[in-house]
This record gives C-alpha cells, sequence and structure tokens, in this order.
C-alpha cells in the first residue's frame, strides 16, 4: 500500500488532573502540559511499524487545531512520519466534522489506510474513527489490539467485552487503537533536529470546503460528585466485620 | 413526540443486560414510546427476552443471516434506516455499542452523544469527560435524530414483566461485504461476568505473577465474585484483557469492589465510580485507592488475602 493517515490530537496530558473553572465555563488549561492524545501515538507507532516492514511507503501526520497543534506534529514528525498536515480552525472540532476534514483529505492524498486512537482523552467521545469509516463508506476496526496486512485485506484483532474478536477487512479501511496495540518508540535528539526539516502543510479550514455539522452544545461544566473517604480498618477481622456491617458478606 | 429505539445487544441467544440500562435510561425521557431492535439470524430466543423488559412498547427483529455474529460496519446502515421513525436511538456504551452507535450517527448527519449519565430533558443530558474528572451538560439539537450511548454504569437494568409485542420487519439497506468476522477468543470461565457481578474481587500489578492471581481467583470464588484487574496487570500479561476495569477497560457499578494492590490512579478509578462499596487493600497507607474506598485496609497482601479467604468460611 501507499500512504496511511494517521490522526494526532493535541489534549491535556495524561498525568495532569484535570480541574473545573469555577464558573463552570470549561476546564483549566492555562498553563497546563499539552501533549500527543496516548492513543494516537499508538496509532502512529502501528503506522510506522507497517511501513517499516516495507508495506507502506508513506506515512502522513494529520492534526485539525490551532498554529500550537504543530508541536504534536513536530513530535509525530520526529518519531518517523513523512510529513505533517494541519487543518487550521480555532474552534474545537466536533468527532463528525473531524471525520469530514479526514475525509477531505484522504481524497486529496489517495490513503490507503488511517490509523486513528480508539478515543481522545479529552472528550471521551470515542466517534471519529467510526464517523469517518461510514463517511468514507469504507471498513471500520476499532480498538484494535493486534494488526496484520495482507495485500488488499488487514486482519485485526479487536478488545470487546468478552475477549479478543477478529475481523478481516479490506483496504482502504480505518483501524482504531486500543493500548495493548503496541509500546510506542521514545523520540531521540538527533530525530528532532531532522523532523525540523520534514514538510509540514498548513490548510485553513475554510479552504477544505468541509460543511460544519450540527453542533452538540455544552451548557455547563462541573466536577464529578467525588466519593467519599471511607474508613480504615486494622486487621482482617476488622474487615470482615465491616463487610457483614454492610451485609456484603 | 419521543420515540426511543433502542438497538439490543446479545450474543445471538440472550440478551445482554446492557440493554434494560438503555431502556432505564430511555424512560427517564419523558412520555416516551420505547422499542427494541434485535438483528439476528435467528431472533426469537432474544426478542422474548426483550418484550419482557418493563416501558418496552414494541420489539422489532430484523432477521437475516449477515447479522451474525454482529459488525458495526453491515447493522449500522440498517439501523439507521430504522433509525427514520424515531426522535431517539439509544444503544450501551459497551464495545458492541461504541463500535456501532457513530457508525449510525455519521449515517445520519449527527453528531452523537457519547455515555449518557442522566437526562435533563429530551434534548439534554450530562456525560463525563477527562476521564470522569469533569461532567458536562450537553444539547443536542431538536431538529436533527438524536444518536447517543448510555453510560450502563449509570443505570440499574429495568425490570421484566412486561410482554411488548414483538414484529418482524424488513429493511431495506444495502450490507457491505468488505468487512468480515473471523472468530472471537474468550476466556472460558464459569465466574460471574464482570459487567453485572453485584461483587467484583480485582488484582493489580501488585499480584507479580499469573500463578499469584490465584489468590484473587481463591477469593473471588468464596465471594461468589467475577475476576476484575488493573491495566498493569494485564499488560503484565497475569491476566486476560477483558478483565480490565477503567477507562479503558470495563466501566462497573458492582455492589461490593475489592481492590488488591492497585495503586488508584485516575484511569481505575473511572471505572468503579459507581460502585456501592469500595474496600482497597495495599501497603502502600498513602495509595490514591484509599481517598475513594468506603474500607481501607494497610498491609500485604500476600499474607491479608489469604487470611480474608479463610475468614469467610
Ligand atoms: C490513556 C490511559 C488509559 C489507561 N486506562 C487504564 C484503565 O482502563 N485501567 C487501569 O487500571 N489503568 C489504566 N491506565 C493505567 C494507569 O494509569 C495505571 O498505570 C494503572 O492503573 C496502574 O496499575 P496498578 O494499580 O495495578 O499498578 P501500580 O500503580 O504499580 O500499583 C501497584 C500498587 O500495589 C501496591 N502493592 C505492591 N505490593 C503490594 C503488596 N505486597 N501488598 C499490597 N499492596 C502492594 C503498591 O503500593 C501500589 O499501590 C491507563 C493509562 C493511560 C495513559
Amino acid at each position: 500500500m501507499e500512504k496511511i493517515l494517521v490522526g494526532l490530537k493535541r489534549v491535556v496530558d495524561y498525568n495532569v488532573r484535570v480541574q473545573v473553572k469555577s464558573d463552570g465555563s470549561g476546564v483549566e488549561t492555562d498553563g497546563v502540559k499539552m501533549s500527543i492524545n496516548p492513543f494516537d501515538e499508538i496509532a502512529l507507532e502501528e503506522a510506522l511499524r507497517i511501513k517499516e516492514r516495507g508495506e507502506a511507503s508513506e506515512v502522513i501526520v494529520l492534526s485539525i487545531g490551532t498554529a500550537e497543534s504543530q508541536q504534536q506534529l513536530r513530535t509525530g514528525l520526529a518519531m518517523g512520519a513523512d510529513r505533517a498536515i494541519l487543518v487550521e480552525t480555532d474552534a474545537s472540532t466536533d468527532p463528525l466534522t473531524a471525520a469530514r476534514i479526514f475525509q477531505a483529505i484522504i481524497e486529496r492524498e489517495n490513503v490507503d489506510l488511517v490509523i486513528l486512537g480508539k478515543q481522545a482523552i479529552d472528550d471521551d467521545n470515542s466517534q471519529t474513527g467510526q464517523m469517518l469509516a461510514a463517511v468514507w463508506g469504507r471498513p471500520q476496526a476499532t480498538f484494535a489490539s493486534a494488526v496484520s496486512i495482507d495485500g488488499n485485506t488487514a486482519r485485526v484483532t479487536r478488545e470487546v467485552d468478552i475477549g479478543l474478536e477478529t475481523i478481516e477487512i479490506d483496504l482502504p479501511a480505518v483501524i482504531t487503537v486500543d493500548l495493548r496495540l503496541n509500546e510506542p518508540r521514545y523520540v531521540k535528539l538527533p530525530d528532532i533536529m531532522k523532523a525540523k526539516k520534514k514538510p509540514l502543510d498548513q490548510i485553513p479550514f475554510a479552504d477544505l470546503g468541509v460543511e460544519t455539522a450540527p453542533q452538540i452544545k455544552t451548557m455547563k461544566f462541573e466536577p464529578p460528585e467525588g466519593r467519599q473517604r471511607g474508613i480504615m480498618v486494622e486487621d482482617v477481622a476488622g474487615l470482615v466485620t465491616a463487610l457483614k456491617d454492610k451485609g456484603l458478606v | 413526540m419521543t420515540k426511543v429505539l433502542v438497538i439490543a445487544e446479545h450474543d445471538g441467544a440472550a440478551l445482554n443486560p446492557s440493554t434494560a440500562k438503555c431502556v432505564s435510561c430511555a424512560k427517564q425521557l419523558e412520555g416516551a414510546e420505547i422499542d427494541i431492535a434485535v438483528f439476528a439470524a435467528s431472533a426469537a430466543a432474544v426478542a422474548a427476552e426483550a418484550a419482557q423488559i418493563s416501558g418496552v412498547g414494541r420489539v422489532l427483529t430484523i432477521e437475516r443471516e449477515e447479522n451474525d455474529p454482529a459488525v458495526a460496519a453491515i447493522l449500522a446502515p440498517q439501523i439507521a434506516a430504522l433509525a427514520s421513525a424515531y426522535s431517539h436511538v439509544f444503544g450501551p456504551s459497551t464495545a458492541f455499542g461504541k463500535d456501532v452507535m457513530p457508525r449510525v450517527a455519521a449515517l445520519l448527519d449527527v453528531n452523537q452523544i457519547s455515555d449518557i449519565m442522566s437526562v435533563e430533558g429530551p434534548h439534554v443530558f450530562k456525560r463525563p469527560i477527562y476521564a470522569g474528572n469533569a461532567i458536562v451538560t450537553v444539547e443536542a439539537p431538536a431538529e436533527s435524530p438524536l444518536v447517543a450511548t448510555v453510560r450502563t454504569a449509570s443505570y440499574q437494568a429495568a425490570e421484566g414483566g412486561n410482554s411488548a409485542t414483538i414484529e418482524s420487519t424488513n429493511i431495506d439497506a444495502e450490507i457491505p461485504t468488505h468487512t468480515r468476522f473471523v472468530e472471537v477468543q474468550t476466556g472460558q470461565s464459569d465466574r460471574p461476568d464482570l459487567q453485572s457481578a453485584a461483587k467484583v474481587v480485582s488484582g493489580g500489578r501488585a499480584l507479580g505473577s499469573e500463578e499469584n492471581f490465584e489468590l484473587i481467583y481463591k477469593l473471588a470464588d468464596k465471594l461468589g465474585a467475577a475476576i476484575g484487574s488493573s491495566r498493569a496487570a494485564v499488560d503484565a500479561g497475569y491476566v486476560p484483557p477483558e478483565t480490565q476495569v477503567g477507562q479503558t477497560g470495563q466501566i462497573i457499578a458492582p455492589d461490593l469492589y475489592i481492590a488488591i494492590g492497585i495503586s488508584g490512579a485516575i484511569q481505575h478509578i473511572t471505572g468503579i465510580k459507581d460502585a456501592g462499596t469500595i474496600v482497597a487493600i495495599n501497603k502502600d497507607e498513602e495509595a490514591p485507592i484509599f481517598e475513594v474506598s468506603d474500607i481501607g485496609l494497610v498491609g500485604d497482601l500476600f499474607s491479608i488475602v489469604p487470611e480474608l479467604t479463610n475468614a469467610l468460611d
């Protein structure tokens, strides 16, 4: 296959304990560390491995967002992607519009395989990959924990609630990845230098001719109802008594 | 007029409890008429179960060979075709629902509301973001069909005792052949199912090996509990992936959850926030798991767990 397209979303780093702003208008992002969505890093790693096995010739990374997302794209290039595309928009992009943007890029680039994270850890929607597959009219293999390519088909093992499901899909297709698919490589300093020379195209959203999908409005943010810290018991006997008191054993 | 179509999750033989939880969510919509759709090769057994769920008006069966086993790309166009008669289409936020529902939403040209925790109005819902560290109230446009997944841990299964009509339906939709089911491997176990179990005993990285997980199994068997785990335990190969609890594993709400040798990372806690009672056993008194536990015991699991198992005779 020729080209693999990978999505890289800029999100609040997974180690940050996200706080809701006191006025309920959003979450605190000022001065907060931003990173590539961890699932997207796994998606990129998989694309790079496919290319390194000689099964694809080019890996393109795509981000949708403000100019700041260039940072994440540069990291992707340092990991080994060949080139990057930033679709520039100030608005945060809903999953269906994101899927339409991917579709527009796929048409421009003649992509054979799209690999995305199974969800972004900010809005936790888990929609974009499936929606892209629908918009594109192509197969989807979500929550992948193993991928093998065989000519014009891919065999994907998926993590489902009862175990592992394997499906076979015709290419082109969309794969969304789960955490256990691989372990992303670390970026080395020389790679960061090299990445600066790799092409990064910026396309204003308005130039793509993509129609924005009907919006789901967020009216309010609030912190979750916390659980109360309970009691500590001294020993097993204390634990058994506490469980009996609650009628649990 | 609020008309809700709930997409049944099943394995061809039995209905998954997630379906009755979706019905509970749908019932929160005022004056809702609720139908369940069963896509299967032969739907009779599953439809009979679905017809018993209280609050359901009709069970629609859509029988064709291609519907067994369920593949998202095959189901989605059929669901989208059926959706035109409904204001809302709900599926569970299980692996099944998360796979198929966004595909349906895109075919209907709408965004999806993922993981409904509560219903605030016909088009207004609450849902978690940032691994449950924030809850948002969202409003979908009233003029388009509303596609959503229901966070099953937020709902009790609707009761039985109903006898809804069962109607067989034909759907004119083009079925793709580009996606083929190969196999499913499932850890054969006589233990209760993690999603629906009343009690769950869960082990983390501290267990140290697959053999040591025997301690967890013994305690679970004593309690009649399902087995859970942390991502670290799964990644280390101590237990199969379907046991993982958390943001990227299963979100569960048992009456009793016992976390053993699990530190309590946010991504893990997300999966158990709705549990009745959380018990933590950890040798580190500073472990974050204790902040969310109802009962905590500091100590070495390798002595505590066998002692506890014996004490429960
Ligand atoms: C995007 C993303 C998604 C994730 N999703 C999930 C998820 O769904 N579920 C999940 O669980 N994790 C998830 N994680 C991983 C999570 O961040 C933690 O790394 C993981 O939960 C840690 O597992 P653990 O508690 O078993 O291991 P550790 O954090 O290593 O904790 C082990 C605990 O055992 C205790 N211990 C050690 N020895 C003993 C002993 N002898 N007796 C008693 N206690 C002992 C230690 O004090 C420690 O608290 C995710 C991470 C990311 C980045």
